[in-house]
């Protein structure tokens, strides 16, 4: 393994009696990634990560984090990961202040190193006025900050986080990313699971999963001019009645309402928007249709479709 | 296992424990309620029974007769009949609890002595009182003419005071069924109350070991299990005169190792339950077998063999007889050796199991 990735995954599977939660994903995050999980609940993001922080055991595939053999050496890379989920798992019962206490013991920092780091981090995540709160009487937001804190209170090396802001209102929800990328900076590895695009967007590297496998794989960016000409703006007076023709068409695999327009999407590019407008003038409908640049959500309908669904699908 | 880990997990459940006003509350309030109820209230010392005289021979002797057995406080002679009829009617109904009766030929059967010379009939339907018939009947009726004279107040008393001794006999036994149901409860319930939270997906991402999560969660409970066999002990000297024959220090021995059978099984129940409501279900499933075949309700010696093998699993049983024995016979650890042992085995086999099941992944 190259000293510049921090997680390599192959064919990585875990089964829940017949049902295959993850089936067989290959994976690969550089260093320095802020790499994201993008997908449907259920679609095996959480027991992903799961496997790759040594907490589940793989049915099968081979995991190497950080050059720690997974699940092996589970015990060792722990010291060097933070994993944080999207309930918050501190104690409600402690103040903020014993919270951050308690996480310093347990990772074995010296005392008068965890008293400077917790007061650093408090200043950092805007808790030092917080310092003596319950931790349960905190708002969403903040106790999303607190989780952050503890997750990186040891200074991990690569940083996992579940659907680290689903409980979170969408103001939190950008602090926290500005936090996230700040960490990048300082050097660490993040892995994020998420189900929303604008967060997936912000990622470095995005995987898509469905039902278990992973669907794509790439930066935000290729992933959207992979699908050239396939995404249309239709605009025409009646589009409910196109959007009801459009929708059983061969070839067509999403068409949605965007106020008065039709966003379509296509299983290929080419002449696909000559072909539209001739199928919809057939049904008496007159439209004006272009080419749009793809967005992420394109990409994940795109991938998250099932193959008997695509007849011509792209690779 | 290291030491500050271990010390950062008991700080942070005592910690948790002050701010958990109502299991704080139950820590000292279980035994306090315990001690009071089973001293004062489950007594078989009977006084003020409602009963009935029925004076058929209207002597100055059956008077005196009458006269003395209301002085024993035991029976508060409430109504006159005339008749036997009329007690078994009224006995029927629930309106007595007792009667004296003294046939006509009272003064005859007492010089005679051939036959009893006076009847106390008594409601044999709840045992309590069938139990102070046993001591009615013991009363000096069949003594010699002069009896009533010998017969002081005081004599009466000390013939029916049982009291103190249930209390010397409840007390012990209270201190091993309030660690039962306390600290089974407890440790069960904090382990388990960790993963319902969520804190345990957090903490099995950290380095701490699933032997020290457990330590740490279940030794501070070891100090309050002594707090409490303290509070017993102290409440047993103060309200009810309990003695300690044997040493205190053997005691308190004893009482640690019973803690920690107790805790055991408390991380063995806590491997098994899903939620805080399972594990509290589990605690009193196994809660009930030890309060009643233990011995502190009913002898061990009254019960059929089948149940006596039961009896010889439970910790209680054991704990029972080490504290009694230390307590009340003054006998040491040494000569109850057999009782430590079996609580020793206990520990290592359920402690055994308990870990084995304690794992540090989610699967």
């Amino acid at each position: 393994m190259s000293d510049d990735v921090a997680i390599r995954a192959t064919g990585l599977t875990k089964r829940f009696g017949a049902l295959a939660a993850v089936d067989g994903v290959d994976l690969t995050v550089r260093r320095r990634e802020v790499y994201g999980f993008l997908g449907p609940n259920g679609s095996g993001k959480s027991t992903t990560i799961r496997m790759l922080c040594g907490l589940l055991r793989p049915t099968a595939g081979e995991i190497d984090v950080l050059g720690y053999r997974i699940p092996r050496d589970a015990e060792a890379l722990k010291r060097r990961i933070g994993y944080m989920t999207q309930r918050f798992t501190l104690y409600e019962d402690l103040t903020v202040g014993e919270n951050l206490d308690f996480l310093a013991a347990v990772h074995e920092l010296p005392r008068a190193a965890a008293r400077t780091r917790i007061a650093e981090l408090l200043e950092r995540f805007r808790l030092a006025d917080r310092h003596g709160q319950l931790a349960g009487t905190l708002s969403g937001g903040q106790k999303q900050r607190l989780a952050l804190a503890g997750t990186v209170l040891h200074k991990p090396d690569l940083l996992f986080l579940d659907e680290p802001t689903s409980a979170v209102d969408p103001q939190s929800r950008r602090e926290f990313w500005e936090s996230l990328f700040e960490l990048a900076d300082t050097g660490t590895t993040l892995l994020v699971s998420t189900h929303y695009m604008d967060e997936a967007e912000r990622c470095t590297r995005l995987a898509i999963l469905d039902r278990g496998r992973m669907v794509a794989d790439g930066t935000p960016r290729d992933l959207m001019t992979n699908l050239p000409g396939r995404t249309l703006l239709v605009e025409t007076r009646e589009p409910r009645e196109a959007q009801r023709l459009l929708a059983g068409t061969p070839g067509i695999i999403a068409v949605a309402q965007i106020g008065n327009s039709l966003r379509v999407l296509a299983t290929e590019g080419a002449d696909f928007d000559r072909r539209v407008i001739e199928h919809l003038r057939a049904a008496g409908i007159e439209a004006h249709v272009q080419p749009i640049a793809a967005n992420l959500e394109d990409v994940f309908v795109v991938a998250t479709t099932a193959p008997a669904e695509r007849p011509h699908a792209a690779a | 296992m290291q030491l500050r880990r271990l010390g950062s997990i008991i700080v942070k459940e005592l910690r948790q424990l002050r701010r958990d006003r109502l299991t704080f509350a139950m820590i000292i309030g279980i035994p306090t309620m315990q001690l009071v109820l089973f001293g004062y209230a489950i007594n078989l010392d009977v006084r003020h029974l409602t009963a009935a005289v029925v004076d058929q021979a209207q002597t100055a002797r059956s008077r005196e007769l009458i006269a003395d057995l209301a002085a024993t406080d035991v029976v508060r002679l409430g109504h006159v009949f005339q008749s036997p009829q009329q007690v078994d009617e009224a006995l029927r109904a629930g309106e007595i609890s007792a009667a004296l009766v003294i046939p006509p030929d009272f003064e005859t059967r007492l010089e005679r002595r051939d036959r009893p010379a006076a009847q106390i009939i008594v409601d044999g339907s709840e045992q309590v009182i069938q139990a102070a018939a046993r001591q009615l009947a013991a009363f000096p009726v069949y003594a010699d003419v002069g009896w009533t004279a010998r017969t002081n107040g005081i004599e009466v008393v000390n013939f029916y005071n049982p009291q103190r001794r249930a209390a010397v006999n409840t007390v012990p036994g209270l201190v091993g069924v309030i660690l039962t149901m306390t600290m089974v409860l407890f440790t069960a319930i904090a382990l388990v109350r960790e993963r319902e939270r969520g804190n345990l997906e957090m903490l099995i991402a950290t380095p701490v070991s699933p032997w020290e999560l457990t330590l740490g969660k279940v030794l501070p409970f070891v100090g309050i299990g002594l707090l409490q066999v303290t509070i017993v002990l102290l409440l047993g000297d103060v309200l009810f005169d309990v003695p300690l024959r044997g040493s205190l220090l053997e005691l308190y021995a004893a009482a640690l190792v019973f803690i920690v059978a107790s805790l055991s099984l408390g991380v063995f129940l806590s491997t098994l339950a899903n939620s805080q409501f399972q594990a509290m279900q589990m605690a009193f499933f196994t809660f009930l077998p030890q309060i009643l075949l233990s011995g502190f309700m009913f002898p061990y010696a009254g019960m059929p063999v089948p149940a006596q093998y039961v009896a010889e699993i439970l910790p209680l049983t054991h704990f029972l007889r080490l504290i009694r024995g230390i307590m009340l016979r003054g006998a040491t650890l040494g000569e109850l050796w057999p009782s430590l042992a079996a609580l020793g085995v206990f520990i290592a086999i359920v402690l055994g199991i308990a870990v084995s099941r304690v794992h540090k992944s989610l699967d």
